[in-house]
């Protein structure tokens, strides 16, 4: 039941109570950690929800090796200026140790191959818990997520396996080899999230801000050039001013035109633009109508 | 601006993929990337978007022919933040608009006109009202196709007045809508002139609110924060959800179950120091006295103690394909505090489509029903309709691990 809470105390409230109930139910939980937004403001939840004392989890970074280095330079900075245990799991390892095959095409996701390294790392620490990012409004197959998402050994998704959630009271008990995935902020919105890192001034990775930067405009998306994404001779090639909406692969994220330069013109952005945040910025979501559906299924986050 | 979360309950034929369609629609909370998709979709001739289509599940749901639960919808106005919990309505699926249900605060209750109060908008009301919903609203849909007709408004409204007093709604707004066409979803229409409440959307943002603030102070231990470090040696805080009623700096606690006094002498609310702590509020409690405190005990006032027992009686909302089993050791969970129980007998199971009591005794998936049960240790809890937070729990199989029942004492 709702409180007469303002609505972002109201959200505050829900993750800070679902982060403990996953400390206190789990042996060994685990916070998913990508340098995103989300993660950042999950990063900031745990902090009210356990200081004075330590995270009763590592972070962990399942690194694609197509990140932006913004990005892990603001992981790194983080998890130093708090003081907490960094795991970084990576995919290159998987790719090497598995001999997987890269996707193909121009701009290659490494969203499947992470689930190996997920997948992986969660067996080395024998992580019980995963606590990641996900909100529901991102796309259907999350509309239908739980806050504590049973996986099995394979760490799959099985929509039946799925328990009801009643009231706030969570379960989180679980055959040995299965695992949870925890949705702290489920119910929050782009904007709830972008509100929330205004209201509480919380530090990003300078990506989120427009700035300058090399573009291929790939049908009507732009994407960065790299060491990853080099021109082709008919590339049409731009110098704009973008900022970065989502922060996932260097060679699958689009960069938005935009000249938001501080957290208040961002929320202006979004409230004006009528397209969701995956479908603006993610390559990959958009190869079938259920490809965040299956990717889930197979065990990604 | 707070937040409602609301359910809304009918089957696919009375509208309310188009209902909910059509709030999120006209509240303009449809991405133009996602009316794209929907725009292609949409197969019927004349027709611009389908707007049931929006609320469309899975391809597992449409492939294996399942429901998958409640899928979860967000759109927000200037006044509200709205959560829709949209559940399946066929009886076959009782347990997910339970589960959907259970993290509302108000029902919209879909009725067509062309039918009336039917045994659905029953079982419907019922589900709502046993799950601890205090408000409804009944959209009466259709009412396009009866010529907007005041008569057969009103007659559904008188015979919902005849079977509301077995429910425990506080609030009941009823509403003559098209969600097709649009009448008094968004804006009050001028073929219903005879209607002088307001539109569904105005109704959703003003309704009150309920609050556990004003009843009995309840507060269970959630994670004990002990630092052990250097700076804070002798920090030792428990963190917990206040479910209702306040705590204040300087009241005397009681620590259950060691019914130990003691007094409050610190609240912290996300790092910083506050006075009171009331309903709703994440916070940590600071004691005089160093007492043995864990996880899931209860913390009270003197004045406001909690029931006290081993043996219980409560409704029990079975969830599970494997039918109740008397005499099996099931795991209670009231909130952070976990006992053993056996039920020890089946009072009487309650149909809630013709809502008569029978003496059947065996509980299976979907089944509603009061029950006895005795726990291994005694559970401080309330009655469910005097405290909807400390008078609900689960119940857990321990072979399966999945949650069977939900429990609301009495």
């Amino acid at each position: 039941m709702s409180q007469k809470h303002n609505y972002l105390e109201q959200l505050e409230n829900e993750a800070i109570y679902i982060l403990r109930e996953t400390a206190a139910q789990f042996e060994k939980p685990a916070l998913l950690f990508s340098g995103g937004k989300d993660s950042i403001v999950l990063v900031h939840l745990a902090l009210k929800a356990f200081r004075p004392g330590k995270f009763p989890f590592p972070l962990v970074h399942i690194d694609t090796g197509h990140n932006f280095p913004e990005a892990i330079e603001f992981r790194d900075y983080l998890a130093n200026q708090i003081g907490e245990k960094l795991i970084v799991a990576s995919v290159e390892d998987s790719i090497k140790k598995y001999n997987l095959k890269e996707t193909a095409g121009r701009f290659p996701s490494r969203n499947a191959l992470q689930t190996y390294a997920l997948l992986d790392a969660i067996e080395e620490n024998e992580f019980d818990a995963c606590i990641g990012g996900a909100r529901r409004d991102e796309e259907k197959a999350r509309a239908k997520e739980r806050i504590f998402s049973v996986r099995d050994d394979f760490g799959q998704w099985d929509p039946k396996l799925q328990r009801p959630e009643l009231w706030d009271i969570l379960n989180g008990k679980v055959k040995k080899g299965h695992n949870v995935r925890v949705f702290p902020i489920s119910n929050w919105t782009e904007l709830d999230v972008w509100n929330y890192i205004q209201k509480h001034n919380i530090e990003l990775p300078n990506l989120y801000f427009a700035h300058e930067r090399e573009c291929i405009v790939h049908q009507d998306k732009l994407v960065a050039t790299s060491k990853l994404i080099q021109p082709l001779e008919n590339d049409k090639v731009v110098v704009e001013k973008v900022r970065y909406r989502t922060v996932g692969d260097m060679t699958c994220t689009a960069a938005v035109p935009s000249e938001a330069a501080t957290i208040q013109d961002i929320i202006e952005d979004i409230i004006q633009t009528r397209v969701s945040e995956r479908g603006q910025t993610r390559l990959d979501d958009q190869l079938s109508e259920a490809a965040m559906e299956d990717r889930k299924k197979q065990g990604y986050f | 601006m707070n937040t409602l979360r609301f359910i809304t309950a009918g089957n696919v034929d009375d509208g309310k993929s188009t209902l909910i369609g059509r709030l999120l629609y006209d509240s303009d909370s449809i991405h133009t990337d996602q009316l794209g998709v929907l725009k292609k979709q949409t197969k019927q001739e004349g027709v611009d978007i389908d707007l049931s289509l929006i609320t469309d599940g899975l391809r597992a749901e449409r492939e294996q022919g399942i429901t998958i639960d409640v899928a979860y919808k967000y759109f927000s106005t200037k006044k509200r933040k709205f959560i829709i919990a949209d559940a399946p309505g066929h009886e076959q699926y009782t347990r997910n608009m339970i589960t959907g249900a259970s993290n509302s605060d108000l029902i919209i209750i879909l009725v067509d006109a062309r039918k009336g109060i039917t045994e659905q908008t029953k079982r419907h009301a019922s589900i709502g009202s046993l799950m601890g919903i205090k408000k409804a609203i009944i959209a009466i849909n259709k009412i396009d196709l009866l010529n907007y007709s005041e008569t057969i408004f009103n007659q559904i409204k008188a015979d919902f007045e005849t079977i509301k007093s077995e429910l425990n709604f506080n609030e009941i707004h009823y509403i003559p809508v098209s969600a097709l066409v649009g009448d008094n979803i968004v804006t009050k229409s001028e073929n219903t002139a005879w209607y002088e409440g307001k539109a569904l959307l105005e109704t959703l943002e003003s309704i009150e609110l309920e609050t556990t603030e004003d009843l009995a102070s309840r507060f269970q231990v959630q994670w004990v924060i002990r630092p052990k470090d250097e700076a804070n040696h002798d920090y030792r805080g428990y963190a917990g959800l206040v479910l209702s009623g306040s705590y204040k700096v300087g009241d005397t606690a009681i620590i259950l179950p060691a019914n130990i006094a003691t007094k409050i002498v610190k609240i912290e609310k996300n790092l910083e120091s506050i006075q009171v702590a009331k309903a709703g509020d994440n916070v940590v409690l600071h004691f005089e006295n160093n007492i043995d405190i864990s996880r899931g005990d209860t913390v009270v006032l003197y004045h406001q103690l909690p029931i006290e027992s081993t043996q219980i009686n409560s409704w029990v909302s079975w969830l599970d394909n494997t039918p109740l089993q008397l005499g099996k050791t099931y795991l209670l969970q009231h909130r952070f505090k976990n006992v053993r129980v056996k039920i020890q007998e089946v009072n009487q199971k309650w149909n809630i489509n013709d809502w008569e009591f029978t003496n059947e005794t065996e509980i299976k998936l979907n089944d509603i029903a009061q029950i006895s049960l005795r726990t291994n240790q005694p559970l401080f809890y309330d009655a469910f309709d005097k405290n909807p937070k400390s008078g609900n729990a689960i119940l857990i199989d321990e072979t399966s691990n999945n949650t069977v029942g939900a429990l609301m004492f009495l």
